[in-house]
C-alpha cells in the first residue's frame, strides 16, 4: 500500500508557527527608512501587508511616483534625523512606470555611494533593490535582513553627531563667543 | 499656524486589533498643528465620511490624515469626502497603518508606536501640501486592442459598435487565435468554427475597426486619453487591396511541406499561405524563411500565377503612428511546451513524460487539431506517429500547473473541462475506445460544468484515475503510462496507444516586453496585473491600459468574453465625455532660478521638457529657461531629482513635502 503521501506534505506551516511565537528581545532597535517607488515596491509591501507576512517594525516608508524622484540630499537627512538604515527600492529593471526612472536612480546611486564612502559612511547601511508589485515576500525579506544586518551594526553616530553644530564649529565656550551666536538674527 | 485634522480608523478589527487607536488619537491631538483627533470605527463608511466632513467644517480644518489602509485603497474616497466639505483634495494625505503596520506586526506596543509616527511624519507632511487644481486633458475616441483573439474581438466589436473607432492589432496573419483552433467548446459541446467565424467576419466588416494584421506594438508613448501607439505591420508580401483571395498562389506554390504551427505541426502548408481556410483577412502571407525566391532568388511562381498581381516581393515593414485614447490589450496564453523548454525560464521541463521525442504524446492543443472537422485529419482521432485509431488513450492533468517543484504553482483553470471535453469528443469518435484521465482533483466550478463533468464519466465511459503519473515510455507501438490509483493505494501500469498532456496555460512569449512598452506590472509568471483583485479586474494601474482574456490569468472563453465586454465598457465610459480630469501631479520649473541647463530635458522620459523663451516688452530675449508641458508630463520627477539648481518642482512631493516628512523621522 502506497500511504497518501501527497496530502501529509501539504499539512501546514508548522514552521512558520513557531517563528512568530518566539520574538526575542534586542537590546537596540534600529531605525530604518525606506524610499520606494508608488508603483512597485509599495505595493509590493501593500502585497506583504494583505497576505499578512510578518516583518520586523523598524522601517518607516517615505512613498514617491518614483525612485527617479528620490534626491540623495533626502538619504544624508535621513541619516542625520536619526535613521540607521536606509532602503531605496524600486521597480525592476525595464518595469518602471515612467520607462527610465529607476534607471536613473541606479546610477546616480552608483555615484552617491563613493561619496558616502569616501565620507566615511559604511555602506552596508544602504541598500538599493528592485522589489516589485507582486514580491510580498521579497519586500519582507529585504526589510528583515537589512533590519538585522543593521541592528549587528549598532547605532549610527556619525551623522547624528553632525546636527550638533558645536562638533564641526567647536565649542562656544567663550562668554564672547556665545554673545555672538545668540546676536544672529 | 495650520488646523489640521487627524482621523484613525479601526478598519473594524484589522487595525485595532494590533494597533491602540485611542492612544494614536491622543498622541495625534499632542501634534503642533493638528487641531481636531478621533477614531471610528470605519472611516470610509458612510458616517465615517460624514464624520470628516462635519470635521472639515466645524473644525475649519485645513490639512487633513486619515490613518488606515492604502492610499492606492481609499486616497480617492477621503480625497472626494474633502472636496465636497470644500476642501482641496490634495491637503488630504493618508497615513497607511493597515497594510504597512498592523497587518505586518504582531506586537500591540511596537504596531502602535509605529502607527504614531507614521501618523506624525503625515502630519508633518500635509502642513507642507499646497492646493492643487486638476489639470484637464482631451480624450482621443480611438481605441487600441491588442490581440485578435475573441477577447480581443469582443472588445473591439463592443467598442465599435458604440461608434468610437477601433484598431486591433494581430501577430498572427489572421484573427481568431486559439479559438478559431479549437474543435468543439464545453460545456454545450458546439462548433467553435461556427461560432467563432462570424464574429471574425464581423470585425473585418465593422466600418469602425481597422485591422492591423501581422503587425505588432512597436512602441507607445503618450498617457490616458491621448497615446501615441507606433505598430509595425510586418511585411505580407501580399498586396492586401490587390488580392481577391482567390488562393492559387498557394495551390501551386512548389514548397508544399512547411508544417502549419496552426495544426499544432500536424498538417503541410505551402510558402505562400493563409493560417487555416476561414482566415480573416482572406489574404496570404510569404513565410520568408521557407519560401525559395526568397531563400535563393529563384521560382517566384505566385507572382507569375497571381491574377490581380498582388504579390510584391518587395515589400518592406511598414511602421504606422495611431493616435489612441484607450488600450485594450488582450493577448491571451500559450500552452506550456513541455518538451523544450524557454530560455532563461525558471520553470523545470517534465523529460519523464517523453514529451517531444515519443511522437504520439501530444498536447491538448494537438488533439483539439485532431478532433477538429477543418483539422489535418478532418476531423478523425489518429496517432501522429502512423495514422492509427488509438484504442486507448491516456489524458493526465496538472502536467505543469499546480506543481510548485516544477515552477508553476496555479491553476490553469480550463484543463478539468477541456479534459473531460477530450473523453468526449474521443468516445464519439471511437466508439469502442477507452479513455483514462489521471487527476488531483476535478475543478468544475461554471454554470452546467460539473454536470458536463460527470456526464464524461456516466454517460461517456472515461476512466478517472486519482493519482500522478511518474513515467511514460514508448514499448512497442504502445506507450506504457506508470502511474498510482490514490484512491485504491495501487500502482497503475496502463498500455496506451495515444497519451494527451493537459498542460498549463502560461502567458505569450514576450508578454513581458509588450507590458514594458506599455508600462504596465506583470507578475512572476508575465502575467498582467489588474489594478486591484476584487474591485477592479480588468483595469491596469496604468491609466487608460485594460485587460482582457487569459493574459492576465488563466481563463475559458466565456470569462475571457465577459471580460473584454468590462474592459470595453470601461473604454466607453472614458469616451463618454470629451475631456478628462488628470492628477495634477505634474513638474513646474521656477523661471527665476533655472539656468536653462537643460539637464531635466535630457533624463524626461516623456520629452515633456521644452525651452521657453522670456522676452522683455520690447521683445528682447531676457534668458531661455526650462518649460514643462502639464499635459505630456507623467509625474515621475526624475527632473527634479537631477536639477543642480532645484528649479523644478514635482507638485505633490515637493521638497518641502518630503523633507517635513525627513524631520519627523
Amino acid at each position: 500500500m502506497i500511504g497518501p503521501i501527497g496530502l501529509i506534505r501539504r499539512i501546514g506551516p508548522i514552521k512558520e508557527m513557531i517563528m512568530h511565537a518566539e520574538k526575542l528581545k534586542h537590546d537596540f532597535e534600529p531605525k530604518l527608512v525606506a524610499f520606494v517607488c508608488t508603483w512597485c515596491t509599495y505595493a509590493g509591501a501593500d502585497l506583504a501587508g494583505t497576505s499578512r507576512m510578518q516583518y520586523p517594525s523598524n522601517v518607516r516608508v517615505l512613498k514617491f511616483p518614483c525612485t527617479g524622484r528620490i534626491d540623495p540630499v533626502f538619504i544624508l537627512r535621513a541619516f542625520q534625523k536619526g535613521a540607521d538604515g536606509i532602503l531605496v527600492s524600486g521597480c525592476h529593471p525595464g518595469d518602471c512606470h515612467y520607462m527610465a526612472g529607476n534607471f536613473h536612480a541606479r546610477r546616480r546611486f552608483a555615484t552617491f555611494r563613493k561619496l558616502l564612502e569616501f565620507i566615511g559612511v559604511d555602506l552596508e547601511r544602504l541598500q538599493f533593490s528592485w522589489v516589485s508589485a507582486a514580491e510580498g515576500g521579497k519586500w519582507v525579506e529585504v526589510v528583515t535582513e537589512l533590519t538585522e544586518r543593521v541592528r549587528s551594526m549598532g547605532p549610527m553616530h556619525e551623522f547624528k553627531e553632525l546636527e550638533l553644530e558645536e562638533c564641526w564649529s567647536g565649542k562656544l565656550d567663550t562668554a564672547e563667543l556665545k554673545e555672538a551666536y545668540e546676536a544672529i538674527p | 499656524m495650520s488646523r489640521i485634522g487627524v482621523f484613525i480608523c479601526h478598519c473594524g478589527e484589522n487595525i485595532s486589533r494590533t494597533v491602540d487607536v485611542e492612544r494614536v488619537a491622543k498622541a495625534a491631538e499632542k501634534i503642533s498643528g493638528v487641531a481636531y483627533a478621533c477614531e471610528y470605527k470605519y472611516m470610509c463608511s458612510d458616517p465615517g465620511q460624514n464624520l470628516l466632513k462635519k470635521a472639515v467644517i466645524d473644525q475649519n480644518l485645513d490639512g487633513i490624515v486619515v490613518a488606515a489602509c492604502s492610499p492606492r485603497m481609499h486616497e480617492k474616497t477621503f480625497r472626494k469626502a474633502a472636496q465636497s466639505a470644500g476642501l482641496n483634495p490634495y491637503l488630504v494625505e493618508m497615513a497607511n497603518i493597515r497594510e504597512h503596520c498592523s497587518w505586518v506586526h504582531e506586537d500591540r506596543e511596537e504596531a502602535t508606536t509605529k502607527a504614531t509616527e507614521i501618523v506624525t511624519m503625515l502630519v508633518e507632511r500635509v502642513k507642507m501640501n499646497k492646493k492643487l487644481q486638476p489639470i484637464t486633458v482631451p480624450v482621443t475616441k480611438r481605441a487600441l486592442v491588442i490581440g485578435g483573439g475573441i477577447a480581443g474581438i469582443q472588445a473591439a466589436l463592443d467598442i465599435a459598435d458604440c461608434g468610437h473607432h477601433v484598431v486591433l492589432v494581430e501577430r498572427e496573419p489572421s484573427i481568431g487565435g486559439h479559438m478559431a483552433q479549437l474543435s468543439e467548446t464545453f460545456p454545450t459541446l458546439d462548433c467553435s468554427q461556427c461560432i467563432m467565424t462570424p464574429k471574425m467576419v464581423d470585425v473585418a466588416n465593422h466600418p469602425n475597426i481597422t485591422l492591423h494584421t501581422y503587425s505588432e506594438i512597436e512602441n507607445v508613448d503618450g498617457y490616458i486619453g491621448n497615446f501615441q501607439v507606433t505598430i509595425k505591420k510586418k511585411a505580407r508580401s501580399v498586396d492586401m487591396d490587390k488580392c481577391t483571395g482567390c488562393g492559387v498562389c498557394m495551390a501551386k506554390c512548389p514548397q508544399k511541406k512547411i508544417p502549419n504551427s496552426f495544426d499544432k505541426d500536424l498538417g503541410m502548408r505551402p510558402a505562400i499561405y493563409v493560417p487555416f481556410p476561414q482566415a480573416v483577412p482572406n489574404t496570404p502571407v510569404i513565410d520568408r524563411e521557407n519560401c525559395t525566391y526568397f531563400k535563393s532568388g529563384k521560382c517566384g511562381v505566385c507572382q507569375k500565377v497571381c491574377g490581380p498581381g498582388a504579390v510584391d516581393y518587395t515589400q518592406e515593414d511598414q511602421l504606422v503612428v495611431e493616435d489612441i485614447g484607450a488600450i485594450v490589450v488582450a493577448t491571451g496564453f500559450e500552452l506550456y511546451s513541455i518538451g523544450e523548454k524557454p530560455k532563461g525560464s525558471a520553470i523545470k521541463g517534465y523529460g519523464e513524460f517523453g514529451h517531444g521525442k515519443i511522437p504520439d504524446v501530444i498536447d491538448g492543443m494537438t488533439f483539439e487539431r485532431l478532433a477538429s472537422a477543418s483539422g489535418p485529419t478532418g476531423g478523425k482521432i489518429l496517432r501522429p506517429s502512423d495514422g492509427k485509431e488509438p484504442q486507448q488513450v491516456v489524458f493526465l492533468q496538472c502536467v505543469g500547473s499546480r506543481a510548485r517543484e516544477k515552477g508553476i504553482s496555479y491553476c490553469s483553470k480550463i484543463c478539468c473541462m477541456y479534459t473531460a471535453k477530450h473523453t468526449m469528443l474521443y468516445h464519439h469518435k471511437v466508439h469502442d475506445g477507452q479513455a483514462y484521465v489521471f487527476f488531483m482533483d476535478a475543478r468544475t466550478p461554471g454554470k452546467g460544468y460539473d454536470e458536463f463533468w460527470r456526464r464524461s464519466i456516466e454517460d461517456e465511459n472515461a476512466v478517472y484515475i486519482r493519482g500522478a503519473v511518474s513515467r511514460l515510455y514508448q514499448k512497442g507501438d504502445k506507450i506504457v503510462v506508470m502511474g498510482s490509483d490514490i484512491a485504491l493505494g495501487i500502482q497503475v501500469e496502463i498500455e496506451a496507444d495515444m497519451v494527451v498532456l493537459a498542460t498549463a496555460v502560461q502567458p505569450r512569449q514576450g508578454a513581458d516586453l509588450l507590458a514594458q512598452k506599455l508600462g504596465i506590472s506583470y507578475d512572476m509568471y508575465n502575467f498582467y496585473s489588474e489594478a486591484h483583485a476584487k474591485l477592479r479586474p480588468v483595469e491596469c494601474a496604468t491609466a487608460g491600459v485594460y485587460l482582457a482574456g487569459a493574459c492576465q490569468g488563466p481563463k475559458d472563453i466565456p470569462d475571457s468574453v465577459s471580460q473584454a465586454s468590462a474592459a470595453a465598457a470601461k473604454v466607453m465610459t472614458l469616451f463618454a465625455k470629451d475631456e478628462l480630469e488628470r492628477e495634477p501631479i505634474v513638474a513646474k520649473v521656477n523661471d527665476k532660478n533655472c539656468v536653462a541647463c537643460f539637464y531635466c530635458k535630457k533624463v524626461c522620459p516623456y520629452g515633456a521638457v521644452e525651452e521657453k523663451e522670456i522676452r522683455d516688452r520690447q521683445g528682447n530675449l531676457i534668458k531661455v529657461v526650462a518649460w514643462v508641458n502639464p499635459g505630456v508630463c507623467g509625474g515621475c520627477g526624475t527632473c527634479q531629482a537631477s536639477c543642480p539648481s532645484k528649479s523644478v518642482e514635482l507638485d505633490g512631493y515637493t521638497d518641502e513635502q518630503i523633507m517635513a516628512q525627513i524631520e519627523a523621522l
